[in-house]
């Protein structure tokens, strides 16, 4: 290999997204032949990486070179004529069209200048044989398969474009065990055929098996590269720790009284496969984290809580009596008064265009108004009491929420359901995107609402914030709870190498 | 699984539409007092083809996730077009069908252009433009006026053979030279791709913007062919504001009871024009029972609902509600 040119190389690869560095002159270097495995926490840049060489998004500055002359992706076309093909996680399939017209999107046979059925339909057999998935029907649509057989699906469509390098992202993570061991050998053939192959999974056996190089990121930086297997899991586990802690955390009390009853419980609580046979207690005045890598169930966890699931099997007690939470609006009322702090603040969050004040008020309206007409100066009273809580910085209470930054709109989402003084408090990964001000208020007030007796249930996507914030962390793997960590066992050591469901002993003992 | 099957389940909102036709034209004619012959069939043959022509063109835009609220107006303007420039010898009227068919292109073609290019919503963007048309169409024609080739016209709006109607003849001969091209393109793809999830389509490097802007025009085209036909039919122009906005409608009522889905995607235009010609019958089904016509709006507006009505039953098998909203 030495001295050779390598088939693709990244080079001084820098990307941020407003404030947050996502990439910080990464390097890598890709080779015929072979699969390189790529590792990392949440957020150390994986994604980023993938998305520069698929040509989703472009790098703020670095080179990359295929062949050893330098290219540029203006569009994931781009990078697929290149013969850089990535698998996404069901994200590039078309759901009303078949199999077989997915397989063959990019560049579909074509015949008298239309597409050539029968061609088409020869090709897409061809390439779903290959993926060793003959019992998809070329003609089914894709969104009548399980999520499963559309991930065959996108490995086969992947396949079809002949690609020399292919990325293939968590594409295991939905598969049955029987359809892993066959990916993992058409993935085989593909390097004895010469193929480059970027192997990114969270599975650590899964990487054992098939990597021949290993690159670990941490903080946008690719830390160490080594032939596989040279490494022991714990070295591993110990090249991906060490972020830079930035953040000041309120002190945790001693510890919460163990006497206190639970106020929200779960027991055997499973769902489509997403979550599977959860059990936990949480009792009033205890912070609790959600760990685990993202994508784990955690957000489906918050959603089945707050009544927007159909279709789940267990139970879900409030204190210790067991309730069936239909929706949002019934997960809110007295008895239960739970509050779901969204992920994506835009979307399901704030009404953007909407103003301040509408915005503070929509979840409370029931208590401000009689009769349907809302009582003004109570309305203006609460407002006034969170935007003094919050320290909500706006021009004013009737300017669009849209116009605030990106910390003050998460400060009116928290701040909206409070004015409901809610008992539960669900959180999704409410810092994500925030400046890091925000981020120690929203800390210092979990802590504080907690104090005054609430029930916190708090996913992060973030380690520091779950050892700096939580009493407990339950880490999440694959839908289930995998680990609790409590107090001071509450480390990154810990939180990466159970998230990775690596023996848990080990990582405790070290 | 076997083929046919999946081609069943991908033409079920077509052969339901095709259907509901059989059955409604069924009743009309039997019920109707000259029975089934040709000049009941040709009758109906004349008032279907125009709504299924411009019921084409809303399904193509309908496709992308779209919707061309400018259909019917270019519909009108097309026809107060032709009441000009269709006459004379046989080599001015193709030379005045050309013109006709280009401006119908043209206008589909600004349409597309604004929402595609202009990142409008197609909502807005087609009343507005709609409302341009309307008012060239009302300049051409501030009174209804004008004149048509009768000898072209008479050949298209009568028989062929001396029983098929001619302009069913037309109508299966534009399905064969701009459906059935475009649906089996790489640019129809693309447009029921970019209607179906537009994010996917474009990670997968689908061409998005050519599809939906083909779509647009496509449209413009087929909604110049109605309005030539409406011209045919009635030997003049006429900018009848109504008249334009009630096909706009009804072009959007087809293309549900074809099957057409009104979240982009899926559906044909095929199955539209049943949903025409089915919308059609029934309306003319209250003829032949002597109701009154003021009845028409209502029982027409009650059988859309509840051919609607069938859309929504896929919500019950949703098991995150997030996803109603998506």
């Amino acid at each position: 290999m030495d001295g050779a040119v390598p088939l693709f190389r990244m080079e001084g690869i820098s990307k941020r997204y407003g404030g947050v560095r996502a990439l910080e002159k990464a390097e890598l270097s890709v080779e015929a032949g072979s699969i390189h495995a790529i590792l990392g926490e949440n957020g150390a840049g994986k994604s980023t990486l993938i998305k520069v060489m698929s040509g989703v998004v472009a790098p703020d500055e670095g080179r990359m070179m295929l062949d050893g002359r330098e290219v540029a992706f203006a569009s994931p076309g781009a990078a697929n004529k290149a013969g850089i093909a990535c698998i996404f996680q069901e994200l590039s399939l078309v759901p009303d069209l078949s199999v077989a017209d997915n397989i063959v999107i990019s560049d579909p046979p074509k015949r008298f200048g239309m597409i050539d059925r029968k061609a088409q339909r020869r090709l897409a057999e061809e390439a779903l044989a290959r993926a060793g998935a003959e019992d998809i029907h070329p003609l089914a649509l894709v969104k009548d398969l399980p999520l499963s057989r559309r991930q065959m699906v996108e490995i086969a469509k992947a396949l079809a474009r002949k690609p020399r390098i292919l990325i293939l992202d968590e594409a295991t993570s939905a598969l049955t065990a029987a359809d892993v061991s066959k990916i993992f050998a058409v993935l085989k053939r593909l390097r004895a055929e010469g193929l480059a192959l970027l192997y990114i999974s969270h599975r650590m056996n899964e990487i054992a098996e098939l990597a021949d190089q290993c690159t670990v990121f941490r903080n946008g930086r690719n830390v160490a590269s080594y032939p596989a297997g040279t490494k022991s899991d714990n070295e591993v586990v110990e090249l991906m720790i060490g972020r830079e802690y930035s953040h000041v955390f309120p002190p945790r009390p001693p510890a919460t009284v163990p006497s206190a009853p639970p106020v929200l419980e779960a027991r055997a609580l499973s769902w489509n496969e997403r979550l599977n046979d959860i059990s936990l207690s949480i009792r009033a005045g205890e912070v609790v984290g959600l760990g685990g890598l993202d994508g784990q169930g955690q957000r489906e966890l918050l959603l089945a809580f707050f009544g927007v699931l159909r279709g789940l099997s267990g139970q879900v007690l409030i204190d210790g009596k067991p309730v069936s939470i239909a929706s949002p609006a019934a997960a809110r009322r007295d008895g239960i008064g739970m509050a779901l702090i969204p992920e994506d603040r835009k979307t399901e969050g704030l009404m953007l265009p909407m103003t301040v004040r509408e915005n503070l008020s929509f979840a409370a309206l029931d208590r401000l108004s009689r009769g349907g007409i809302i009582d003004r100066a109570a309305e203006q009273r609460l407002i006034d009491d969170m935007v003094g809580l919050l320290a909500i910085k706006t021009a004013g209470l009737d300017a669009p929420v849209g116009a605030l930054s990106g910390g003050n709109q998460q400060k009116v989402v928290i701040a909206k359901w409070l004015m409901r003084q809610p008992r539960i408090i669900l959180l999704n990964d409410p810092t994500r995107g925030i400046d890091v001000g925000t981020k120690q208020e929203i800390y210092q007030l979990m802590r504080k609402l907690a104090d005054q007796g609430a029930t916190i249930l708090f996913y992060s996507t973030d380690y520091d914030e779950l050892i700096g914030c939580c009493d407990r962390v339950l880490v999440l793997y694959d839908g289930a709870v995998k680990r609790e960590l409590v107090g001071a066992e509450i480390t990154e050591r810990a939180l990466i190498s159970s998230a990775l469901n690596i023996d848990a002993r080990q990582g405790a003992e070290a | 699984m076997k083929d046919w099957r999946y081609w069943l389940a991908e033409q079920r909102g077509t052969l339901l539409a095709f259907a509901i036709f059989i059955v409604m034209f069924v009743i009309y004619t039997s019920n109707h007092p000259a029975g089934f012959n040709a000049n009941v069939v040709q009758t109906a043959a004349n008032k279907g083809v125009l709504l299924a022509f411009v019921a084409m063109a809303q399904t193509l835009v309908v496709i992308t996730a779209g919707i061309d609220l400018s259909v019917g107006m270019i519909f009108l303007l097309t026809n107060c077009l032709a009441s000009w420039l269709v006459v004379g010898t046989p080599a001015q009227t193709a030379l005045g069908v050309i013109a006709v068919l280009a401006a119908g292109v043209l206008c589909g073609a600004i349409n597309g252009a604004i929402v595609i290019y202009g990142r409008l919503q197609p909502i807005v963007a087609t009343i507005a433009t709609g409302a341009v048309y309307y008012g060239i169409a009302l300049l051409l024609r501030p009174f209804p006026g004008g004149s048509v080739n009768e000898d072209l016209a008479d050949a298209l709006t009568g028989r062929v053979l001396g029983v098929v109607p001619a302009s069913l003849v037309v109508l299966l001969v534009i399905v064969l030279v701009v459906w059935v091209p475009f649906s089996r393109s790489v640019l129809g793809r693309a447009a029921y791709a970019s209607g179906s999830s537009e994010t996917a389509a474009y990670m997968s490097g689908v061409p998005i913007r050519r599809g939906k802007f083909a779509a647009y025009t496509l449209a413009g085209l087929l909604s110049a062919i109605g309005g030539l036909f409406l011209t045919f039919f009635t030997y003049t122009g006429e900018a009848a504001y109504a008249s334009g906005n009630s096909y706009t409608l009804f072009s959007i009522a087809a293309v549900v009871l074809g099957g057409v889905s009104l979240f982009g995607g899926k559906g044909s235009a095929i199955g539209a024009i049943f949903g025409a010609l089915a919308f059609r019958t029934i309306g003319d089904l209250l003829f032949v029972f002597d109701f009154d016509p003021l009845w028409q709006p209502l029982f027409q507006g009650g059988i859309l609902l509840l051919a609607v009505s069938l859309g929504a039953f896929a919500l019950f098998r949703v098991r995150n509600r997030l996803e109603w909203f998506l």
